[in-house]
């Protein structure tokens, strides 16, 4: 098995919610807490699995706002997991997820800086690095409903701008939704292989824009006099 | 990349105290001006130990949960993290046993053997070092095989000032020791103008466009999704001014390699003696700090694309 997301980018409205949900479920989860720094203060910083990023693509008028969701991308090669001196970064045989033994772990951020993706983040107060962990503690939890058996950013996601599941299977959802939209994954030049894969933003139609009146003064106060008289 | 001062100090220390030690193996083999007495032998390479131990201790202080840290030995065969701190470990008893063959007038073949080994063991700890750096796919600037080449050539010119600076304290013949520094200094000055102006322009680089994989066009950050910093924006965020960077890049070619280089020249003439001795020696370290600061400033990681970062 290889468990991962497919991010769909065309759905995605950017509203936070699968951050928030991860939080909230991580928090308690198996390598919470999520420790938070100053979080009513001037500077609120803290732990968290998934970022929203927002960025425009092209320029007026074919501009287009993608909203841009990351998370680990629990990668085929792992550069992060190689480089750990202590053993505490593993990816797990049976399904590719990769984790952090926090009992393990020494705090010593070379993981960090071996992740192009910027999903390992170090929590101050437990002094260990922390990452998603595709909910582990959710997707094989036998006393939840099936349906259930997902991590919270995709079950919470109200724009259904999330898909969890196994790329190794060519007839999962995922696989199909992948091979049909082309989906991609990031920084491909890299070689991490990772394992998440986006969908890209659907090319729309230009929307016209109203032509301006031409002309100067003149043509303005005429236009102007015919609305007041067409009224 | 954050500069962390920890580090710095560790890579340092440990990289003098490490060429130190195999420069001594060196000195004490061809009897080098002379050659140094058995306790000044000794003295010399219990400085060096003293060194890399400060260096390796002051490397814990970077750690977030130091209490694991003996953990860190654990992946020889994966990580160069894990190997530069077992074979730092090991070179620790061949170092003793070698000072020990000298001390108690061991037959030469033992002092020799476990000398030569110290020895490449020394030059095998500074390349790991390096590795750490130089592995790291994510960094193009350090993703090069010229930064263990520049940790090496680093840590033996300090190591051959430190070695001059005893060589003439205890008034021995300084000619080939000038020699023996002069050639190193200038092989780190070459490694390290080679870097400099390498990294002006590093080759093909990932950009905003692959890192978000929105390739048709052009792409511009709107925002971050986070209202103060991150972990990533203080480990990662760090940037210097390409101003400041290229005087610090004079700083490091005067103070450490052009100034020691100065002071070689005054040693050989016997005008300033042990004054002058002591200068390169402090110049060489300096330089090697500010040279160790600016590798790290100049770092710059991919996941400064996601923050807006057009390419890196």
């Amino acid at each position: 098995m290889r468990l991962g997301l497919v991010i769909d980018l065309d759905v995605c409205v950017g509203c936070h919610a699968c951050a928030i949900a991860c939080k909230e479920w991580n928090a308690s989860g198996t390598i919470g807490p999520l420790s938070d720094y100053q979080p009513y203060g001037a500077e609120p910083s803290g732990v968290w699995f998934n970022r929203i990023r927002h960025y425009e693509m092209d320029e007026y008028p074919n501009n287009k706002t993608v909203n841009f969701p990351m998370s680990c991308m629990h990668c085929e090669d792992a550069d992060c997991v190689t480089v750990c001196p202590t053993g505490a970064s593993y990816k797990r045989a049976e399904d590719g997820i990769v984790l952090i033994d926090q009992t393990k772990c020494m705090g010593c951020n070379y993981c960090s800086w071996a992740c192009p993706y910027g999903a390992r983040e170090l929590d101050r107060s437990s002094g260990t690095m922390k990452k998603c962990t595709l909910c582990v503690d959710r997707i094989y939890d036998e006393k939840l409903p099936v349906e259930e058996r997902q991590p919270s950013c995709v079950l919470t996601c109200p724009a259904h701008a999330r898909m969890f599941g196994d790329f190794d299977d060519p007839d999962s959802a995922v696989s199909r939704t992948v091979r049909e939209r082309g989906g991609f994954p990031l920084m491909p030049e890299l070689n991490y292989n990772p394992t998440n894969t986006y969908l890209p933003p659907r090319r729309k139609p230009v929307i016209e824009i109203e032509a301006k009146p031409k002309g100067g003064l003149k043509e303005s106060i005429k236009q102007f006099a015919n609305k007041l008289v067409r009224r | 990349m954050h500069p962390a001062f920890s580090v710095i100090f560790f890579t340092v220390a440990s990289g003098a105290g490490f060429g130190l030690f195999s420069l001594l193996f060196i000195a004490d083999t061809f009897k080098l001006g002379g050659g140094f007495s058995q306790d000044q032998l000794v003295a010399g390479g219990l400085i060096a130990m003293g060194l890399v131990v400060f260096g390796l201790l002051s490397s814990t202080f970077h750690l977030a949960n130091p209490k694991n840290a003996w953990r860190a030995f654990s992946r020889f065969r994966t990580s160069w993290l894990s190997r530069e701190g077992v074979f730092a470990v090991v070179f620790m008893p061949l170092a003793l046993i070698y000072l020990a063959s000298i001390m108690f007038d061991a037959p030469l073949w033992l002092r020799e053997t476990s000398g030569f080994l110290t020895a490449v063991l020394a030059w095998i700890t500074v390349f790991s070092t390096g590795m750490i750096y130089a592995c790291l796919k994510t960094i193009r600037q350090w993703n090069t095989p010229l930064v263990p080449a520049n940790y090496l050539a680093m840590g033996y010119a300090s190591g051959s000032l430190l070695l001059l600076l005893g060589a003439v304290i205890a008034g021995l013949d300084a000619t080939p020791y000038i020699a023996m520094s002069a050639l190193i200094v200038s092989i780190a000055a070459v490694l390290k103008a080679i870097y400099y102006f390498w990294i002006r322009n590093p080759g093909l680089t990932p950009t905003i466009n692959t890192a978000t994989g929105l390739t048709r066009a052009k792409v511009k950050l709107l925002d971050t999704g986070h209202t103060h910093g991150t972990f990533l924006t203080q480990e990662f965020g760090f940037q210097i001014a390409r101003q400041k960077a290229g005087l610090l890049k004079i700083v490091v070619f005067v103070v450490g390699f052009v100034l020691p280089g100065l002071m070689l020249v005054w040693v050989f003439n016997q005008q300033g003696g042990q004054a002058a001795a002591v200068i390169a020696a402090f110049a060489g370290i300096a330089g090697a700090a500010v040279e160790r600061w600016l590798f790290f400033a100049e770092a710059r990681h991919v996941v400064n694309l996601y923050h807006g970062a057009q390419r890196c």
